[in-house]
């Protein structure tokens, strides 16, 4: 669906995004996972075409962008960082300019908003401006946007970020369901359990570079499933093994405070990079 | 399709805050017809007519040249920087001319209406003002130029702060001397050659130029012309490289 080949963006001498290819299928849900400043969004803006390349080659379905940008756009819903809803519209008017700029006929229209609004649960806000909207709301009224021309791919960068534990999470559950409806989707993302819990598989990112790539699963395998965390004099520390019962074993032979749990895509980007995730 | 997307989105803008956008488009003009139409000009004659039939089409050129202006460069200015909304149009398949043109046809609008609200108010006071096809067609050209030049502030200043500069140095100048309050002749030799080339020099011309010669009648809507299609192959220009 999405075959990103040896992607860079450079601002001046520094390079935000270095060398990236990466392959996304169709009905895939892709996590691009990595700290503030990863190159995350920059990957992001380079395929939705809002940052120029500095070199590298971007195909959906068969198609480069360079020859066929409008074709290309088309089959591409985007959902921003931040909010860049029409304020002074209502729900339904944000919705249906999004329809009209992308050509839609008026019946097809109407019966899009009405189910993108039944689908983010908002139908009883549609009349209401977008600026009086809780944050939530405003992210799944971007979703529903992004989603109105019916795009066979969806890029979310970080669609969760500012929003409360509770909130975020009915926000994974509409994302499930839209990952179940077959569309392709490509997430950027810091939170370590969005990444686990969403993606088919996550690109691990960190200074412009995709240093792992695999699903979730296969991540942490490669790594070791448990992990023994102890602290000492230059902080906390973590060992990784394949079985608890080795982790235990090692466990006992540390002094001082000492906790078993199971790994996760964080460990394995600090094994990787000496760095958090979420930094 | 892309076009009239664009015009929907104003006219809702526009019903949304019809009142602040008419009273907002009034106060300065009636304070300026009070002012100098009937507080400083009154009683005065200015080419054989009375000066508040003079300075009205001063005050309409001048109203119709800022409302068009900065309604498009703040919409752009504010949605570019501050409410990202121009990101939406960036992404979609929507090829440039059409979203500028849609733009500065919605600015145009705009500043036709604030002229037509100076016009009713000019008929109401009957003042004796004079309009023809001529007139409108000066006074569209005008909106045009001018919402052409907001789009291409808008699409490069890099803050709010640099807005404001540019009505400093270059919008409000030209609002008093391009001879809208007084006439041209009375400038300086230099000066006035040097404000002949700038475009609401020719509005202001344009809209009182019944009597002049046919030659005079072409150059007005010509340079008004000229400076549209400049400013409207630039501001898609630009729009390309703005993101």
């Amino acid at each position: 669906m999405l075959v990103v080949k040896d992607l860079i963006k450079k601002y001046g001498e520094l390079t935000a995004v270095d060398n990236l290819s990466l392959e996304i299928n169709r009905g895939e849900f892709f996590g691009l996972l990595g700290p503030n400043g990863a190159g995350k969004t920059t990957t992001i803006r380079m395929i939705n075409t809002l940052t120029p390349r500095t070199s590298g080659l971007i195909t959906i379905d068969g198609k480069s962008m360079d020859r066929n940008l409008t074709e290309v756009k088309i089959k591409i819903g985007v959902v921003p960082q931040h909010n860049n809803l029409e304020g002074e519209m209502t729900a339904w008017e944000n919705l249906e300019l999004h329809g009209r700029i992308y050509g839609m006929p008026k019946k097809a229209r109407r019966e899009r908003i009405e189910e993108l609004l039944e689908f983010t649960d908002l139908t009883e806000r549609a009349a209401d401006l977008a600026r009086t909207l809780s944050g939530g709301m405003k992210r799944k009224l971007m979703i529903a946007r992004a989603l109105m021309h019916k795009p066979e791919l969806l890029l979310l960068d970080e669609p969760t970020v500012g929003l409360d534990a509770a909130v975020r999470r009915k926000m994974w559950d509409l994302l499930k369901n839209l990952s179940s409806s077959g569309l392709t989707v490509l997430l950027t993302t810091h939170y370590i359990e969005e990444a686990e819990i969403l993606c088919h598989r996550v690109g691990l990112m960190n200074r412009g570079r995709l240093i792992e790539l695999d699903t979730p699963k296969n991540l942490i395998e490669k790594v070791g499933k448990v992990v023994v965390e102890y602290f000492d004099n230059e902080g906390t520390k973590g060992e990784f093994f394949e079985t608890r019962e080795d982790a235990l074993a090692y466990a006992a032979g540390r002094q001082g405070n000492v906790k078993i749990r199971s790994s996760n895509l964080e460990d394995i980007f600090i094994k990787l990079t000496n760095r958090r995730v979420e930094d | 399709m892309g076009f009239s997307s664009i015009l929907w989105q104003e006219a809702i803008f526009f019903k949304r805050k019809f009142w602040s956008i008419t009273t907002g488009s009034i106060i300065a003009p009636v304070l300026y017809l009070i002012a100098f139409g009937w507080g400083l000009g009154g009683g005065m004659r200015i080419d054989g007519t009375d000066y508040i039939n003079f300075v009205i089409p001063g005050i309409v050129a001048l109203t119709t040249m800022t409302v068009s202006f900065s309604t498009i460069a703040n919409s752009i200015n504010i949605s570019r920087m501050y409410e990202k909304t121009f990101e939406e149009f960036m992404v979609a398949p929507l090829n440039m001319w059409v979203y500028a043109a849609g733009k500065i046809t919605a600015g145009s609008f705009r500043g036709l209406y604030s002229g037509f609200l100076i016009l009713f108010l000019a008929f109401l006071f009957q003042t004796g003002i004079k309009i023809n096809p001529y007139f409108l067609f000066i006074l569209i050209l005008n909106c045009l130029t001018f919402s052409a030049i907001g789009f291409i502030i808008g699409i490069i200043i890099k803050s709010h702060a640099d807005m404001g500069k540019f009505t400093s140095f270059i919008i409000t100048p030209m609002a008093f001397l391009c001879g809208t309050f007084f006439p041209l002749e009375k400038m300086p030799f230099i000066l006035k050659n040097i404000i002949w080339l700038l475009p609401l020099t020719h509005t202001s011309l344009g809209l009182r130029s019944s009597g002049e010669d046919f030659y005079s009648m072409l150059i007005h809507p010509g340079i008004l012309l000229l400076y549209f299609i400049v400013a409207s192959a630039a501001g898609v220009r630009l729009c390309k490289k703005a993101e």
